[in-house]
């Protein structure tokens, strides 16, 4: 029998190698690699090359990186990658609508295979059929998945899907001869805040609408915002509470009788597999986040992938090109032809790495196994959501609904009242055994917050001991308060002074900023 | 055995004994009662029709290497295709740090227990400062053109002003996605070249500049190759007019170009997939914004800026610097907005300028220079070619007039193609104006003999 971690918990601490800035380890002369020598015939033919540089555009100044042999870089960068928690590491179910998930090692495989890397976007397309049968079938998996009718593969993530949303809705209503009429994009206040910032970047002018008592969107309040010059709703389902809006199809139904359209932000997809779509509650636009939901990796904060779908009658404003199979010669191609798309929202086609690790992974379950993954993820969160609310002190928003799809914004405003202890303080204390956790979005509408989403990854023991951490810092809340405020103790790193970061004398966000600033270690000049 | 319940190797609980056991402690019968949220008519009362799934780790193995086999790479052929994409030499170390599972698989813990994410994007930042002698540099963005888009954006924040105007001699593509982006409330004036050189026509910006433009965007070296070297002059007559210096810059270039803010630029930005990122199809890319470290700057960037700052103990630590501009934030009044982007490919381009240090990045410059030229100058001997299209200097890309072949570009790639050799972006869709040309790119990876097969293909395509 191994260890018990319910019951005793991991004597965790994470690396910390007071790690350099990697200036402070230059050593003047020092080369990490060695360029590729041009051929002296070709010095003899040409010289030297820079003097074919106009004076005024040469360089005149080395650039002022640091010298280092290639151990010491190699060194340097595995201490730093150390000092991390990602999924492979960690028992991630703390980050809350992030959808935290294993990426299979096959997929990296994949991903790194030189049938794609050294790939170039316009090579002939007779070269490049492989990855264009990816994207092809991709779209034609995503097609069943949501029930929409045409995709593009070009957004690089969840917000600009968001942004090409908004790009594709204003195309739409200027076809109507509606575009300045229609100036009002409405969302709610539990959607992902991009739904409420990217419509902005094109004009529109966002309306927010807060839950009602039983915590979905107010329909209510909807009804007085909702009018012709509604241009579309932008709204996550289930939202980041994890209530599912039972009246979806009401809000839809609303907005197409003004003459606006419906776009669905499925950040939130992972417990919805099979079980509802984008088409049945009758959306004209959807986007899917590959690295979330579809387990392409979240690399520190991407490369990402925010794929957009939507209706037949809006396909032809999606981005050029799209892609296209010609029967009849057995032949994938790109087609540029699509006079009235918005034009490109990208370079070139989409992040064709997360693409591909979505298709591997989507062709490794099939219809039985991505309906596994939303049971499981379901399952996982209503057990996990079972045990937290079994701790001294938390609450979660609107009880009524019982039952949650796959995550939950709890609320530590019990404790924090009886204790003194904000969510920030369990946050930094967390750290100390080994796995993390998010607030919230702000604004913090529910006080305290916390938002975990346990998803299919994670097996039952994990979910215990994740349970039995939180309980530990419950305890240590309510009898040693003063522990948690000075976490955490643990970490790669301790108390950080972030009153630098709001002051423009004091930031530096590069090393040459710092060193015009202070004086060696934070003593200003 | 078709009757056993598949327990699938990346879910833990789909085994059935552990579901009925959390089934119990939740007190629910099914799993289908826990989304009872859901309303019947929203339920999808039919399976999904999906292919068959490769439920082994080798069948999926085989059947996504029998997909990916029908590709021909531009390692198994010569490739001579750059235009906003290029194919350079990725350092083993890069590669390495960028696949560690810690790196690969964070996501957006908070400085304390992510701490190596945050030095490593804070030291990408540092570095790129240096090429870029900037004092401000962006984790990155989605791309060049979002980069450039939103520097776009920020100028007309900071000047209070809602007219940009571009540079014809950029990227094609990009100018759509800053099209996209400006529309509606930016009007995007173009602006002119000089058809004997290449270069920005100066008095075509005197024309279109007023009090009401905001900034003017600008590529150097520029979409077609040339080096623009009157830098200066645009800077004088751009903030002349109380508008700002925008300039897209390919940062492999600045080894051995000057950086942009030497000639007056106020924002740069640039793709960093040069810098040891693969190309992946055009899905390597990553954007980079860099300014001064000035207030009015710093306060109109959408994406994330990290700063670095004591800790307690007297560490390096980390953090958001003004993080109340983002959407996360402060979602319908931030700037912009900001999500997942390519953070990773941020983290790739520091190791790779930590691995190239300063003289790796001069000889890289040099090198594509040099080998650049003597393509230049062999093509040139063909018959039927005409090579320069203008009289400037080049970095690493150049245009090769073909009119006189009598053939067009398709034709002259596909015989290129069945030799093993990708020709130059064909050029005659997006600058009619130029017949049948192609935008040629050499870099690092090609040796005297790439070059010289190259010249002998076109001389027997003719």
């Amino acid at each position: 029998m191994g260890m018990n971690m319910k019951t005793k918990l991991r004597n965790y601490h994470a690396v910390c190698w007071d790690e350099p800035i990697i200036y402070e380890l230059d050593r003047n002369g020092e080369r990490a690699i060695l360029v590729p020598e041009v051929d002296k015939k070709i010095t003899e033919s040409v010289g030297d090359g820079i003097s074919s540089i106009p004076k005024s555009m040469r360089r005149k100044n080395v650039p002022q990186l640091p010298a280092l042999s290639q151990p010491q870089v190699l060194r340097h960068f595995l201490h730093l990658s150390q000092e991390n928690l990602g999924v492979d590491l960690n028992i991630d179910i703390g980050q809350g609508t992030c959808t935290m998930k294993y990426s299979p090692k096959i997929n990296e495989q994949f991903a790194n295979s030189e049938k794609i890397t050294e790939m170039h976007p316009y090579q002939d397309e007779s070269t490049s059929q492989g990855l264009l049968e990816i994207m092809y079938k991709t779209e034609q998996l995503f097609k069943e998945i949501s029930g929409l009718d045409r995709f593009s593969l070009h957004p690089g993530g969840g917000a600009h899907g968001i942004y090409t949303i908004s790009s594709i809705i204003q195309a739409y209503h200027k076809s109507c001869g509606e575009e300045g009429k229609r100036n009002e994009i409405i969302t709610t206040i539990f959607s992902h805040p991009a739904d409420a910032a990217a419509p902005r970047v094109k004009g529109y002018k966002t309306i927010i609408i807060y839950p009602d008592e039983n915590g979905c969107p107010d329909i209510e309040a909807f009804k007085k915002v909702v009018s012709e010059h509604t241009a579309a709703l932008l709204i996550t389902n289930p939202e980041d509470t994890g209530i599912y809006n039972s009246k979806i199809a009401e809000f839809t139904k609303i907005v197409h009788n003004f003459g606006g359209l419906c776009g669905y932000d499925q950040a939130n997809a992972n417990g919805l597999l099979g079980i509802t779509r984008a088409k049945e509650a009758n959306f004209d636009l959807s986007f899917f986040n590959l690295h979330k939901t579809f387990s392409s990796p979240h690399g520190c904060g991407g490369p990402g992938s925010g794929i957009v779908g939507v209706t037949n009658k809006l396909a032809k404003f999606l981005p050029v090109p799209v892609v296209d199979y010609d029967k009849k010669n057995n032949k994938y191609f790109l087609d540029y032809d699509r006079p009235d798309s918005i034009g490109k929202v990208k370079d070139f086609y989409g992040v064709i790495p997360v693409i591909l690790r979505a298709y591997a992974w989507i062709m490794s379950l099939g219809t039985e196994g991505l309906r596994e993954v939303s049971n499981v993820a379901i399952l996982n969160n209503n057990y996990t959501m079972k045990k937290i609310l079994e701790l001294r002190g938390v609450s979660m928003a609107f009880p009524e609904h019982k039952h949650r799809i796959e995550q939950v914004r709890y609320s530590w405003e019990k404790l924090s009242k009886e204790t003194g202890i904000t969510t920030e303080d369990i946050q930094r204390r967390i750290f100390d055994f080994g796995t993390h956790y998010w607030t919230s979005h702000e604004p913090w509408l529910i006080p305290e917050p916390f938002t975990i989403e346990p998803s299919e990854s994670y097996s039952k023991d994990d979910i215990d001991e994740f349970i039995a951490i939180l309980g530990q810092i419950v305890k240590e809340a309510y009898e040693d308060p003063k522990k948690l405020k000075n976490a955490p103790y643990k970490s790669s790193v301790h108390h950080i002074d972030h009153e630098v970061f709001d002051d423009p004398s004091k930031w530096a966000i590069t090393w040459r900023a710092y060193k015009k600033k202070y004086n060696g270690y934070f003593q200003p000049k | 055995m078709n009757s056993k319940k598949i327990v699938y190797p990346y879910i833990p609980n789909s085994e059935p004994q552990v579901q009925n056991e959390m089934l119990q402690e939740i007190g629910a019968n099914s799993i289908n009662e826990l989304f009872s949220d859901i309303p019947e008519k929203l339920l999808l009362h039919k399976k999904m029709n999906l292919p068959k799934p490769f439920l082994s780790e080798y069948e999926l193995k085989r059947h996504i290497e029998s997909i990916l086999s029908k590709n021909s790479t531009c390692k198994e052929n010569i490739s001579f295709l750059g235009a906003g994409c290029w194919q350079h030499y990725v350092p083993a170390v890069v590669d390495e740090v960028i696949h560690r599972s810690e790196f690969l698989t964070a996501y957006a813990g908070e400085p304390y227990e992510d701490h190596g994410r945050f030095q490593a994007g804070f030291e990408y930042a540092s570095m790129m400062g240096d090429m870029l002698e900037m004092d401000v540099v962006s984790i990155p963005t989605y791309d060049w053109s979002q980069a450039a888009s939103t520097s776009l954006r920020m100028s007309c924040r900071i000047t209070g002003r809602n007219e940009v105007i571009v540079s014809k001699t950029i990227n094609p593509n990009r100018l759509l996605v800053i099209k996209n982006y400006c529309n509606p409330n930016v009007n995007v004036v173009m602006l002119d070249f000089d058809s004997k050189t290449g270069l920005v026509d100066i008095n075509d910006l005197e024309k279109k500049i007023s009090n009401k433009t905001a900034g003017v965007y600008v590529e150097n070296p520029s979409y077609l190759g040339s080096i623009e070297s009157n830098g200066a002059k645009l800077s004088e007559i751009i903030h002349k007019a109380g508008a700002l210096f925008l300039v897209g810059v390919d940062p492999s270039s600045l080894g051995v170009l000057t950086p942009p803010i030497n000639y007056g630029a106020d924002i740069v930005c640039g793709d960093l997939q040069p810098l040891g990122i693969h190309m992946n199809y055009g899905g390597g890319v990553a954007g980079f914004i860099a300014t001064r470290d000035e207030k009015e700057f710093v306060s109109e960037y959408p994406s994330r800026l990290f700063g670095i700052a004591p800790t307690e103990n007297s560490e390096w630590g980390f953090g958001d610097v003004m993080w109340e501009r983002t959407s996360f934030a402060n979602r319908e009044s931030s700037k912009e907005f900001v999500g997942t982007a390519a953070a990773l490919w941020g983290i790739a381009a520091g190791v790779y300028l930590a691995v190239m240090g300063p003289e790796g990045m001069q000889e890289l410059g040099k090198g594509i220079i040099q080998r650049s030229l003597y393509a230049q100058k062999e093509i040139r001997k063909i018959k039927g070619v005409k090579l320069p299209l203008f009289q400037s200097a080049n970095y690493s890309e150049f245009v090769v007039d073909f009119n006189n072949s009598g053939k067009a570009i398709k034709e002259i790639n596909k015989a290129l193609l069945k030799k093993g050799i990708f020709g130059g972006k064909d050029l005659s869709k997006d600058f009619p104006q130029f017949g049948q040309s192609a935008l040629y790119c050499v870099t690092e990876i090609h040796t005297k003999e790439d070059i010289d097969k190259l010249v002998f293909a076109l001389k027997e395509v003719f």
